[in-house]
């Protein structure tokens, strides 16, 4: 298993331990992953705001850059939004035959082409459907036996190009948190939406859609997440929440590789859990980190 | 001479600026499933069928009164829903796009947002956390609203969350070969996006 890997502006940001878990699970499950040299903004949900074609060039650039690689992988990416933007270019140059055109035209000024030969992937289908949860078993260190985890898939690793899920009751990564030894937390959550980058610009609206997926994990243990958004939505804007809604809405948040890290034995430092927001004593101490 | 110009800022008579929505939304029925799938619709002036009915109208004053479109976070429910198969979160894109175009200072909380990370990413290639965020609470002119993020800002930073760093300067050298002034990262790439699209 050999894939080139985007991290995104978040992953060396907000989200650095959603990088450092996602190198060494993928690292302990047998996979390897090689970089993006010179990687660049995505245009996150901002570069659409503005000008569509700038957001295909910023996306594209990547996806040129990918090419360049002659890998003979797919390119795989752990944020919701970069995701969704690298994999609109491959879907939106099918479907508007002058466009390609255009991003060409504008790479030239990086001195770069995009020819459509890379397959954007998310990281939540590498751990899908690359991954075979049997193969994982014999690989736990650390049984998470009694361990309820609401598995939260937000949208846009989802929708609206997965075909691998339904797009909105997905249950694709339960036969993993299973291999784990886990229990899955039932909820009707999983899909919806945490209010995104709404929590910047419209701060009251996105507190309801996050106070609504906390509300609805209570009960479980964890809540695991595959984006640096969702994940900061989730667990940095807790206390708000709570004090609006008049009730302990508290929960620990980890990042889906940060779950499988600890699993497979890695430590705490390699999964860099010290910079998780939300993870309570009463947690750390039941899994001994 | 000046264009006249409606409340918002918008030159009247601009009869296409809604031409690309319009085309989008043409088939729309009004059956009202995105307004039922949509996650932000309890915050919504208008709900997105009565948006889309608007469009299709040519409604343009009454569209860009409205908050709608910005509360649209991109979950692809409407979308992936809408029996008609219109892309209606791109829909919501497009009309972005417009009220930023046309500088619409009731939705500037919104447009600056965006406008501040792009002109980041233009200066350095990435996202820059300190400096987007600075950008755009100054563009804003609100000393208040820096406040509701200040606590969660110390946090990321005590943990090393937010990454600072110099902003990459490309020399931009005469025929001599001297250094004439500095551009950001992507300065050139941006004009050269603009060109094209101007082109269009």
């Amino acid at each position: 298993m050999k894939y080139i890997y985007y991290p995104g502006c978040s992953l060396e940001g907000t989200a650095l331990e959603y990088d450092a878990s996602t190198r060494a699970a993928m690292g302990a499950l047998g996979a390897e992953l090689t970089e993006l040299n010179d990687w660049t903004c995505c245009g996150a949900s901002a570069a659409d705001a503005i000008s569509y074609l700038l957001s295909m060039v910023l996306a594209a650039r990547n996806l040129a850059l990918a090419e360049g690689m002659d890998m003979d992988a797919d390119i795989m990416i752990p944020c919701s939004a970069c995701y969704l933007n690298l994999r609109k270019v491959e879907d939106h140059v099918q479907q508007d035959g002058t466009l390609m055109g255009k991003i060409n035209e504008a790479l030239e000024e990086e001195g770069l082409a995009y020819n459509g030969g890379v397959k954007v992937r998310h990281l939540l289908d590498v751990m899908v459907n690359d991954i075979d949860p049997e193969a994982i078993a014999p690989l736990v260190k650390k049984n998470l036996a009694g361990l309820g985890v609401a598995v939260y898939y937000g949208c846009q690793a989802l929708r609206p190009y997965a075909t691998y899920d339904d797009h909105e009751q997905p249950r694709s990564l339960e036969p993993l948190i299973k291999a784990l030894g886990a229990d899955v937390h039932p909820w009707e959550m999983g899909a919806k939406c945490c209010g995104a980058a709404l929590m910047t610009t419209k701060k009251d609206v996105a507190m309801e859609l996050t106070g609504a997926l906390l509300k609805a994990a209570q009960g479980a243990d964890c809540i695991v997440t595959v984006c640096p958004m969702c994940e900061m939505n989730l667990e940095a804007f807790q206390e708000p929440v709570s004090k609006a809604r008049g009730e302990d809405l508290g929960i620990p948040v980890l990042y889906l590789p940060q779950l499988i890290g600890l699993a497979l034995g890695l430590s705490k430092k390699e999964l860099k859990l010290n910079l998780n927001l939300a993870l309570a004593d009463s947690f750390k101490q039941r899994l001994s980190i | 001479m000046t264009r006249k110009q409606t409340d918002l800022g918008i030159p009247v008579g601009e009869s296409d600026l809604l031409e690309s929505v319009q085309e989008k939304v043409r088939a729309c029925m009004q059956c009202g499933t995105c307004s039922g799938s949509c996650a932000n619709a309890f915050a919504m002036d208008l709900t997105p069928r009565h948006l889309w009915r608007l469009a299709q109208l040519g409604e343009t004053e009454e569209i860009f009164n409205s908050k709608t479109f910005y509360l649209c976070s991109a979950c692809y429910y409407c979308t992936l829903r809408c029996p008609r198969g219109l892309k209606l979160t791109e829909t919501m894109g497009a009309l972005k796009r417009l009220a930023a175009d046309q500088g619409i200072k009731k939705h500037k909380q919104s447009s600056n947002f965006y406008d501040a990370f792009i002109k980041t990413v233009e200066r350095y290639g990435r996202v820059r956390e300190i400096e987007f965020i600075n950008r755009y609470f100054f563009s804003l002119k609100d000393p208040f609203l820096p406040l509701g993020f200040t606590s969660l800002g110390l946090k990321l930073m005590r943990k090393g969350k937010i990454s600072l760093q110099l902003p990459i300067l490309v020399p931009i050298k005469d025929d001599k070969g001297k250094v004439k002034y500095f551009e950001g990262r992507f300065d050139k790439l941006f004009r050269k996006v603009e060109e094209l699209e101007a082109r269009s």
